[in-house]
């Protein structure tokens, strides 16, 4: 592994790790901002929606990867910020105000959810955060004097100064906007204490507390920093669909918002947008695919959903450190070639963690 | 008299539903207390378990009963080839692993039933389907009496299962302490795979007595979640606290879907499960102690 040698503080306090970040992710982003120019609509669309996923895909990564947390209902987090920016916009409100208040909203709603599930770690959040998804979705498609039911609810096209936002070139440079400054936020939520603080809960809780952290308070804050962005993520996907039906976001939402964070690799910034790709590319993959598989297998309508599954079984038992994880491999394969060793990666064995208090 | 009556019956009804989903909550127990696992996918064995049975039943007219007990053979010994070939593998990762694998496995099996037995609801002929028992006045369903009876008959096996017989002490011992168990010659890891197979036995079980009520169909895993509340109601950990929490969870859902407005059905079990975790973490009957550090 190359290693970086610091010699200023300056270094330490900076965002990139060395100048050829700067360059990288400069010329990242003018590709990106040139992109919708070079290729067709639909694959902006495309695009747009996969920016989405990986919003949401930060936040939930804050959660999991970073604190520790696992949350089976974020499909519910994700929904309240749809809701919450399509009722206001069509109460007249502007667009620069329902966004930020979408977040804010759903925030909120991450602190409520967090702060009962503060005494839940591993398993019980895991079915807690379940039950709130389930019974939020079940808000969303009773609450038919503000959601609209099953009828669904339109959501009005935004404008920001006049401006309209419409079409796919629109929606594409919304959502990669929030893009870039939702990592920009994690980035430096990461290296301030308080993502310290996240990542010391995560590796033992029992060692934070000693050193001195106040976990009640610091898993509310992720909670709520992981709410919020993906609130975010809902109200972009709101202009996305253009018409929010309640059955949008249910448990298979969760799911695949999970699948995100675990394909990509836990506990990296890369692996929400590694993740996010997989996720919002596989869907139109298997339609591609329908019609060639064997034996009518294309023509069961569960494929979708089985082969989420079936990746997320692969992925836990042959490569828990996802995609991202992949990357590194192969990335320390050559700057140390001829002498990687195979073993450089290989996970340390932890016999039964017992979770149970006894 | 009439609001008697409706009551009676609404707590039937509902004790009967929680039956099923004690059932299934005692298969999340029976697991976690051994192998500190949770399967998400406990639903979905219970939905193969069924369709197993309807294969043989309705399929290729084998007799009821010998039907139904094959099927819970055939589940069982799915439940241990599961345990063998894919979860054996995760023991030692981090829970929030085992949770997702299982809720992949859960996804694999759905659409593998949907691939093989297709997504139309189907039904079993019973000697229960619409027919009714008489108790003095009150006239109850003999599908519904017939999941009482059936989930009775079943923990008393399993009761008599683990008090009275070597594998079921042995499994005892095992879940307690795996390192003492072991070395008293107890073979663990054969244990823990006969520990998933009792567990997708009785869901199949569960799986044959729901249908004469709601028949067979691909959803029926969402079964599952409410099961949670059961576990978590009973205190995670406990085999009787899993059957009463169904009980309660059931009988809960019938009133509130009959005394509160519509979908509150929905979300009681829900509600049930989160109320629990914030008020009252430890569940109905308590087993956890402090943790050492």
């Amino acid at each position: 592994m190359r290693s970086f040698f610091k010699t200023r503080y300056e270094q330490d306090l900076s965002i990139a790790r060395h100048g050829g970040d700067y360059v990288w992710y400069g010329l990242l982003i003018v590709v990106l901002l040139a992109i919708p120019s070079l290729i067709g609509e639909f694959y902006v669309k495309e695009m747009a929606g996969l920016f989405i996923f990986s919003i949401a895909g930060v936040g939930l990564m804050l959660l999991i990867g970073y604190t520790g947390l696992i949350s089976l209902g974020h499909a519910a987090f994700l929904g309240i910020g749809a809701y919450t920016n399509a009722v206001l916009l069509a109460q007249g409100v502007p667009f620069l105000i329902t966004l930020p208040a979408a977040g804010l909203v759903t925030a909120f709603a991450g602190v409520v959810i967090g702060i009962p599930t503060l005494r839940m770690t591993g398993l019980y959040l895991a079915i807690a955060t379940l039950a709130f998804g389930g019974i939020l979705a079940n808000v969303f498609a009773k609450w038919e004097h503000v959601t609209g039911g099953f009828d669904g609810f339109p959501v009005k096209t935004p404008d920001i100064f006049g401006m309209k936002i419409a079409g796919a070139d629109g929606i594409y440079f919304l959502s990669l906007a929030v893009l870039v400054f939702v990592m920009w936020l994690a980035a430096n939520v990461l290296r301030s204490p308080l993502g310290r603080a996240m990542v010391a809960i995560r590796d033992s809780e029992i060692s934070a507390q000693s050193m001195g952290i106040n976990l009640a308070r610091y898993k509310t804050i992720a909670f709520a920093i992981s709410a919020g962005i993906t609130g975010l993520a809902g109200a972009l996907f709101g202009h996305y669909v253009r018409h929010l039906a309640p059955d949008a976001f249910e448990i298979l939402l969760s799911i695949q918002l999970v699948t995100i964070v675990f394909v990509g690799g836990l506990g990296s910034l890369h692996g929400a947008v590694f993740g996010a790709i997989f996720v919002a590319l596989l869907p139109q993959f298997i339609a591609i695919m329908r019609d060639t598989l064997p034996f009518g297998i294309g023509n069961t309508p569960g494929l979708e959903p089985a082969t989420f599954g079936l990746i997320l079984v692969l992925c836990i038992l042959f490569a828990p450190h996802g995609m991202y994880g992949g990357w590194l491999k192969i990335k320390a394969y050559f700057t140390a070639f001829p002498l990687y060793r195979r073993t450089g990666f290989r996970r340390q064995k932890s016999y039964a963690k017992s979770e149970r208090l006894r | 008299m009439e609001d008697a009556a409706r009551i009676l019956q609404l707590v039937v009804n509902g004790a009967a539903a929680g039956c099923i989903y004690g059932l299934i909550a005692l298969g999340f127990v029976l697991i976690y207390k051994a192998t500190e696992m949770v399967n998400f996918a406990q639903g979905e064995i219970m939905m193969l378990g069924a369709f197993v049975a309807f294969g043989l039943i309705a399929k290729w007219g084998v007799n009821y009963w010998i039907g139904t007990l094959v099927a819970i053979g055939i589940t069982a010994t799915f439940g241990y080839c599961l345990d063998v070939v894919i979860l054996r593998r995760v023991i030692g990762q981090p829970q929030f692993a085992v949770v997702m694998l299982t809720l992949g496995l859960a996804f694999i099996f759905r659409a593998a039933a949907g691939f093989i037995w297709g997504y139309d609801p189907v039904g079993i002929e019973t000697p229960f389907t619409n027919r009714t028992v008489r108790f003095g006045d009150i006239v109850l369903g003999a599908d519904n009496v017939s999941i009482i009876v059936g989930t009775v008959v079943l923990c008393a096996v399993l009761y008599v299962f683990f008090s009275r017989t070597k594998l079921g002490v042995a499994m005892q011992a095992a879940s307690q302490n795996q390192l003492a168990a072991y070395y008293m010659g107890i073979p663990v890891r054969t244990i823990f795979s006969l520990i998933w197979a009792i567990s997708a036995g009785v869901a199949a079980g569960a799986g044959v007595l729901l249908c004469p009520v709601s028949g067979i169909d691909v959803n029926m895993g969402i079964l599952g979640i409410k099961a949670f509340a059961a576990a978590v109601l009973g205190g995670f950990g406990s085999i009787p606290g899993a059957l009463v929490g169904g009980v309660l969870v059931g009988v809960l859902e019938q009133f509130a879907g009959y005394y509160l407005p519509p979908g509150s059905q929905d979300v009681a079990s829900n509600v049930v499960l989160l109320a629990t975790l914030i008020l009252w973490p430890a569940g109905l009957f308590a087993q956890s102690q402090r943790k050492r550090v």
